[in-house]
């Protein structure tokens, strides 16, 4: 039986309250959200706090998805099924809607936040990939108030690692909202519901048939949050093309960096890196055609 | 510390340890050990519960996580002596075998069908995705929530038809809806 080691339970009642709670029991206490990936490490003793700080109490003033004119607002507890069946991010966004339907099962899918997704900083988080291609903003709530936006890049410190300290909590993500968007993202796995052997995210912006810009988001090869500036500069002012997806493939290819182990070699890892950067790519132009 | 929660329509009350799982809640605690336990790692399911009427794997949530809230086991599926419609289509169509995965199946398919009431198979095995049987293969087990929502649909419209014209439905005498059993 596997139990996590003893620790106190405390509840938020507010992301203020939470903050307060933080503030007092530093770095020995965590927030918890749906869990997921905390429970599990900490039945497994890979981590032991003195206190967890359940936030699902705040569900209703940080689990929500809000279309604005410029961007899309993600409050960070918004579950993974929230996010799957949200009509605001299908009309926007059908990136997530993709990465969704492969991140886990429904059954986790229920419990599972967007929050607890980034904050947990996993190199093969499916989510994380997904903000960094649609070039997410976080936003970062402290004492007294205090708020911080960060982008992808600066969010994840390194893998498990976030800039969000001690006394600090992830309360939303912004996503900019620019014309002529589409996206997608594609995963292999070894059976359902399984994390990532390689997964990538893209999105692409049209205007008048050409590309503006594209980002390209890639998850467990390697620490990379970049959206890859490389494939962006290749892209933008082209005709989309099958030779511009498979340029843009080998780039892919090139500036990750993943580690042979028992989801498969390095080798395999990055041509399966270029083969869905160049198929989401594809599908992500057809869906701005559209 | 304190903990108070509804389970199966009774609120109950117990001081526990704070790294209480909810499985074990339900199991060693209250003794309601029709919620299974099986791989502790979050993958096989067996643990599903209803938390506030969404499925959870209950080996992942702290007991006191759920305090406040509603829970519901396979205990609370019947309506006292009678199965669920769920329970009866395992039962019709050889959806268990030893019986371990079936708790949690059966919870996750009640949910289904409350969303949805008349899924695809496709669209069942989705919803059992994060479950693992390893004894009837799923084909079973499919059958079984399919005979569920139509044994619903049947009960449904033969409750128009009685009130209508008092004509039988199409549940065959052996009570198995007609669409199932082909
Ligand atoms: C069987 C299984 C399969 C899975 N498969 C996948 C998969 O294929 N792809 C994938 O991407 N993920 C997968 N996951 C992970 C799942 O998506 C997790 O739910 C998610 O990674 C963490 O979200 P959570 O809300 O459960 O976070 P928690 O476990 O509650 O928290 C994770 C970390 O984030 C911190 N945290 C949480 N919220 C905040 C916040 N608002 N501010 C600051 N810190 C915060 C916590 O303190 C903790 O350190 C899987 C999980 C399981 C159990
Ligand atoms: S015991 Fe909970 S998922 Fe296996
Ligand atoms: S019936 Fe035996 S595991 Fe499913």
């Amino acid at each position: 039986m596997q139990v996590p080691a003893p620790f106190e339970y405390e509840r938020a009642t507010s992301v203020d309250h939470a903050i307060s709670l933080l503030e007092r029991l530093g770095g020995t206490a965590r927030l918890i959200a749906g869990g997921h990936s905390l429970l599990p490490m900490m039945k497994l003793r890979l981590a032991n706090f003195d206190y967890l700080i359940d936030i699902n109490d705040l569900h209703g003033e940080l689990g929500y998805v809000e279309a604005g004119p410029d961007e899309v607002r993600i409050g960070a507890l918004t579950r993974h099924r929230e996010l799957l069946e949200s009509p605001v991010l299908a009309a926007a966004f059908p990136i997530f809607a993709d990465a969704e339907r492969v991140i886990a099962d429904p059954v986790v899918r229920n419990r599972g936040t967007l929050g607890g997704s980034l904050c947990q900083a996993d190199p093969s988080e499916d989510l994380s990939a997904v903000c960094t291609t649609l070039d997410a903003r976080c936003v970062i709530r402290g004492p007294g108030g205090a708020e911080r936006v960060v982008s992808m890049e600066e969010f994840h410190v390194g893998p498990y690692e976030t800039a969000v300290a001690d006394d600090e909590i992830l309360v939303e993500i912004r996503l900019p909202v620019r014309p002529g968007c589409g996206s997608a993202y594609a995963k292999v796995e070894r059976r359902a519901g399984d994390w990532a052997v390689v997964s990538a995210g893209a999105a692409v912006w049209l205007d008048g048939g050409a590309i503006v810009d594209a980002r390209v988001g890639l998850a467990a090869v390697g620490p990379n949050t970049t959206g890859i500036p490389a494939i962006s500069a290749a892209l933008r002012g082209q005709e989309p093309s099958e030779s511009l997806y498979e340029q843009a493939g080998t780039i892919a290819a090139d500036s990750c960096d993943p580690v042979t182990d028992q989801r498969g070699s390095a080798e395999y890892k990055r041509h399966l890196a270029a083969e869905l950067t160049r198929r989401t790519l594809r599908r992500a132009v057809e869906r701005a055609r559209s | 510390m304190q903990v108070t929660m509804t389970v199966n329509d009774v609120e109950v009350t117990r001081e526990i340890e704070a790294r209480l799982l909810l499985v074990h809640f339900l199991r060693d605690v209250l003794g309601l050990t029709g919620t299974h336990w099986g791989c502790d790692t979050s993958n096989c399911g067996t643990c599903v519960v209803w938390l506030d009427g969404e499925p959870v794997k209950s080996c992942t949530v702290l007991a006191a996580m759920a305090g406040g809230h509603q829970v519901r086991t396979v205990e609370g599926l019947a309506k006292g002596a009678e199965l669920d419609p769920i329970q009866q289509g395992f039962m019709q169509c050889h959806g268990l075998q030893c019986g371990f995965c079936t708790p949690g199946m059966m919870m996750t398919a009640r949910a289904l069908l409350d969303r949805n009431p008349d899924p695809s198979e496709t669209e069942i095995r989705e919803a059992i995705s994060g479950q693992i049987c390893r004894c009837t293969g799923y084909a079973t087990i499919v059958r079984s929530v399919r005979w569920a929502a139509v044994a619903e649909a049947q009960a449904a419209t033969q409750v128009t038809e009685t009130t209508e014209s008092s004509e039988a439905g199409e549940i065959d005498n052996a009570g198995q809806p007609a669409e199932a059993v082909a």
